[in-house]
């Protein structure tokens, strides 16, 4: 009997779901966060030219770093690059279109299109030309905001600390981050894990992403993100 | 090129001295995230970082870190009893709601008005500009800790930026290698020096008018 229910799979399977072209969202904050055996799996699929939306770049050796110097990213909206330097090498090579969004704005985009919203206005930045620029406005009582339009990806790939079969998801300390956000903004979510518990052991109240969001669970190998501090 | 490490915590003792208790701040990386080793034990302080802590305790004990539990730059940290954790928008929903008393972060360039650049160097160096936007903003103090000038002894304190600007009219206090200067409605006023300095060597380092306070405090080594 086919379990509807049962999310579970392993890298190898998800693979081919990863395609040339396509948006990938990515959750993580300075590589905390990002699902490191995800962004190996999207690696060897060999996908080239792919348009993602996260945080930052990484590191270069961490995170969505590796797909950032392995030059198969086309395209990227972010907020910060300084991590990684050859984002800013690409960038300024032309090899690599990098459109900046405030950090916390590039957040509620995010949040926007997993919800269902087209876009949020925003007061942040109006008076630098380089968030404010092409970008429509509005007036609200005097006040002018830019309109950010939402985001949404192809494909989302976030860490959590636990998932049950169903996909519901709690994570663990500072590697939530972006992860509950990026999570329901993708056509499809894989989300990697350190463990999977039988349904029910998760506590209903505790769940930060409802399964309704997740479509592939796979097991985590270990993360690889400790190298930045030691 | 950097600060000795006695210079980084001069000015990091310096801006720790601004916070008062009860406050709600956020450190950037770098010198600003030496700030908490010099606050006085009684002071009770909430340290925000923008990926999703609110309350930082202090650093872990070599082997104890936990590689779930870091700062927005990346650096391991603890949660003192009573902090919490969330999701980015929440972290940055209590920025934008102007829940923070005040952010500590670094500069490339700030003028006699308060304008902050700290995001870009067109055609060189493009960190992008990070959370730093939404902080500069919506912080209710916004102090800067930089180096007085560049590496290649140009002033960092100017009539006017010629980086691209981060925020306009944000900053509040600018705390250098060299000085302590308030951002005011008139202009920059020099408050503080920090000994081997004068109060000529600041007025020679700084690229713009700057008004001399009447009783300039001394910081002896």
């Amino acid at each position: 009997m086919v379990k509807p229910f049962n999310k579970k799979t392993s890298f190898d399977k998800i693979k081919h779901l990863f395609t040339n072209e396509m948006t990938i969202m990515y959750g993580g904050f300075g590589g905390i966060g990002t699902p490191p055996g995800l962004i190996d799996v999207i690696l060897d699929s060999g996908a080239e030219n792919l348009h993602l939306i996260g945080n930052d770049t990484g590191f270069p050796d961490i995170g969505i770093g590796k797909i950032v110097c392995a030059g198969r990213a086309k395209s990227i909206i972010t907020s910060h690059i300084g991590s990684n330097p050859v984002a800013g090498q690409l960038m300024t090579e032309g090899k690599l279109d990098i459109e900046f969004s405030p950090q916390g704005i590039l957040a509620e985009r995010i949040r926007a299109g997993g919800v269902g919203i087209p876009a949020i206005l925003s007061d942040i930045g109006t008076e630098n030309s380089f968030i404010a620029n092409h970008k429509p406005k509005v007036k609200l009582e005097n006040t002018e905001y830019l309109i950010e339009t939402a985001l949404t990806a192809d494909i989302s790939i976030v860490y959590a600390k636990q998932a049950d079969p169903y996909g519901n998801l709690i994570y663990d300390k500072s590697a939530r981050n972006t992860n509950p956000l990026v999570a329901m903004a993708g056509e499809i979510t894989i989300a990697e894990v350190e463990e999977i518990v039988p349904v029910g052991k998760l506590h209903p109240d505790q769940i930060v992403t409802p399964g309704v969001f997740v479509d592939y669970i796979v097991v985590s190998e270990g993360v690889n993100w400790k190298w930045v501090w030691e | 090129m950097g600060l000795g490490i006695d210079h980084r915590n001069k000015m990091a003792k310096r801006a720790a001295a601004e916070i008062t208790n009860g406050m709600i701040v956020n450190l950037g990386i770098g010198i600003p995230s030496l700030v908490p080793n010099h606050l006085p034990d009684e002071i009770q302080v909430i340290f925000h970082a923008e990926n999703g802590i609110t309350g930082i305790g202090p650093s872990p004990e070599i082997g104890t870190e936990d590689a779930n539990l870091c700062n927005a730059g990346g650096l391991p940290v603890t949660l003192k009893e009573g902090g919490s954790y969330c999701d980015s928008t929440i972290a940055f929903g209590m920025i934008r709601r102007g829940l923070l008393d005040m952010t500590i972060l670094g500069a490339l360039q700030v003028n006699e008005e308060g304008d902050l650049a700290n995001w870009i160097v067109p055609g060189k160096k493009v960190p992008g500009m990070g959370g730093a936007i939404e902080l500069a903003q919506k912080s209710k103090k916004v102090v800067v800790l930089m180096n007085h000038t560049d590496k290649n002894g140009k002033s960092k304190i100017a009539a006017k930026c010629s980086l691209p600007l981060t925020s306009p009219k944000c900053v509040n206090l600018i705390i250098t290698d060299l000085a302590v200067i308030e951002v005011t409605e008139q202009g920059l006023l020099l408050k503080e020096v920090f000994s081997p300095y004068s109060i000529e060597d600041v007025i020679h380092s700084t690229d713009c008018q700057l008004t001399i306070a009447e009783n300039v405090i001394w910081h002896e080594e």
